[in-house]
């Protein structure tokens, strides 16, 4: 969107457009797999038979270079807070993050020498989903919370 | 030229260095990798795509569990066994509350161990289920992973009755169980038993004869009997290599001896043979289920023994062993008198197991590590604790 991005004047039209951009983003939000731990699993669920996250255009991308939401499921360490925070980098704009459970969130139980305290003080997070592990029913709910959020993002209006 | 120096299926190093005359590099793999189960790291030294050397890697996920049990009371520590190994959680759980147990010296109620074995074998089941639907997506079969996963929900719903978790369950406690199968279980539970049979054989179409997955799997990271024993692999894994081993036959705790069931071994050594081993393992413990459901259903009793308030062990220490649907799982507890441990070890079948993956791999495809990494059914909370 480069050079006209948060630029145009707010009217009508650039509203419309802004609205038509904003329902392909959220309406094929790709993330990356990005299985830490425990909600891996319950991701994997999310993504398979029951609960089928295809529906919402939700489709699980292995490469950081094709996907627009980055799903932190699981608990993030020292040691891989770095690999996180360039896969983050990797990902082109715009993207997002969903910090899933609460390890991910805050650090939870695991107040121990190798825990991140959360993973917002590696990447900023958009959507913080709560449980240990949530249920796939929890991840939906804060993929369609990111959704809503999308739907109000300017993107050339200012 | 390469059916001489074949050895094995794998080519043979000497024609590897005579032949194949390339520059050795090293590649990495992970941890950010969609087949290596979590965040598994491996350097591979390849010679053109020829496996040389293998190094793991592994602390990506390293959370400090044994040090954190030393803060924390008996009980308190109960949860985080869930997350160890977080698809079998509660194969997890029997392994601490056995090793208290045997420390505390508790006598656990006749129904309470049976719905442990109960429980500990479903979990076996959803635990193969998850490393057959994962298995079988690295190496390219994607329909597996949709039957699987299906599947799997019954038994989480299943989970979800006794105890409100899908994964995380805790229902285990120090002596006995959280509470007592509620309404309609055991009717549910049932239904599964008779369901489950079928739908194994659904996998079994799908891949057991499939070309493919032969070709894939077949004279892969091979791992023989005496090796494997040397390097600590258990489980499932050792019995892929003919090895007649399991803690729940050769050591029985609970009630496994009571029950009738038989070891699942293959003599492959091979990536298939594992899978088959799996397999067979499912169905075995659909009928542990099955019998355990007849029993329960006709006792009565109470779930809890006879346990202290305040959990305080004796000065001592003790190990507790069950076969995990990893392998051995064992707890090492040292106990100073205080309700909070002294020590605590565990001995986690996936580190154990992982320790192979260099031997297995060794001489073969890059390909064929995602294979070798799948059949091993490494979990990386286990590993890394």
């Amino acid at each position: 969107m480069g050079i006209v991005e948060r630029k145009l004047p707010d009217n009508a039209l650039t509203r419309l457009v802004d609205k038509v951009v904003n329902w392909a983003r959220r309406s094929s939000l790709w993330p990356m797999t990005f299985g830490l731990a425990c909600c891996a699993i319950e991701m994997m669920a999310a993504g398979a038979s029951r609960y089928d996250f295809d529906r919402f255009g939700v489709i699980f991308r292995a490469t950081p270079r094709q996907s627009d939401v980055m799903i932190v499921a699981g608990t993030v360490t020292v040691k891989m807070a770095p690999v996180l925070r360039k896969v983050y980098d990797q990902m082109p704009e715009p993207r997002w993050v969903i910090s899933m459970g609460t390890c991910a969130n805050t650090g939870k139980n695991f107040n121990t020498y190798h825990v991140v305290q959360g993973v917002d003080q590696i990447v900023p997070v958009d959507v913080y989903v709560p449980g240990c592990p949530p249920r796939p029913e929890g991840l939906m709910y804060g993929v369609i919370k990111l959704q809503e959020k999308i739907d109000r993002m300017k993107v050339f209006r200012k | 030229m390469l059916e001489r120096g074949v050895v094995e299926g794998r080519v043979s190093e000497d024609l590897m260095r005579e032949t194949l005359k390339t520059k050795e590099i090293w590649i990495n793999m992970g941890p950010q990798h969609p087949s290596t189960h979590g965040v598994l790291r491996l350097v591979l030294a390849l010679e053109g795509e020829r496996i040389v050397d293998t190094e793991v890697v592994i602390g990506y996920l390293h959370r400090g569990m044994e040090k954190l049990a030393e803060s924390l009371t008996y009980p308190q520590f109960l949860p985080y066994t869930d997350r160890l190994d977080y698809i079998s959680s509660n194969a997890m759980n029997f392994g601490y509350v056995l090793a208290m147990e045997k420390l505390m010296g508790i006598e656990v109620p006749e129904r309470a161990q049976y719905i442990r074995v109960m429980m500990a074998e479903l979990t076996r089941i959803s635990s193969h289920l998850v490393w057959l639907a994962t298995h079988a997506l690295d190496i390219g079969a994607m329909t597996v992973f949709l039957y699987c996963f299906r599947d799997r929900e019954a038994i989480l719903d299943l989970f979800e009755m006794v105890c409100g978790a899908r994964l995380t369950t805790t229902y285990f406690r120090i002596g006995g169980v959280a509470n007592d199968l509620p309404e309609g279980f055991i009717e549910q539970a049932r239904e599964f038993c008779k369901v489950f049979p079928k739908k194994a054989k659904d996998y079994d179409d799908l891949i057991l004869k499939n070309r493919m997955w032969l070709s894939r799997t077949v004279n892969v990271a091979k791992i023989s009997a005496e090796d494997g024993l040397n390097l600590g692999l258990s489980g499932p894994s050792i019995r892929g290599s003919g090895v007649y081993w399991d803690i729940r036959k050769d050591e029985p705790y609970s009630n496994y001896d009571k029950l009738d069931w038989e070891i699942a071994v293959e003599s492959g050594c091979d990536v298939y043979a594992r899978y088959l081993v799996r397999l067979k393992e499912m169905r075995e413990s659909c009928k542990i289920v099955s019998q355990c459901l007849d029993i329960l259903e006709k006792t009565n009793g109470p779930v809890m023994g006879k346990v202290p308030k305040v959990i305080r062990p004796p000065e001592g220490e003790v190990y507790a062993s069950v076969e995990a649907p990893k392998g051995e799982l064992g707890f090492y507890i040292v106990s100073d008198g205080s309700p909070k441990p002294y020590r605590l070890k565990i001995r986690a079948p996936s580190f154990a197991n992982l320790i192979s993956l260099p031997v297995m791999i060794k001489g073969h495809l890059v390909a064929d590590v995602i294979a070798a990494i799948g059949s091993i059914d490494v979990v990386l909370g286990e590993v890394d604790r």
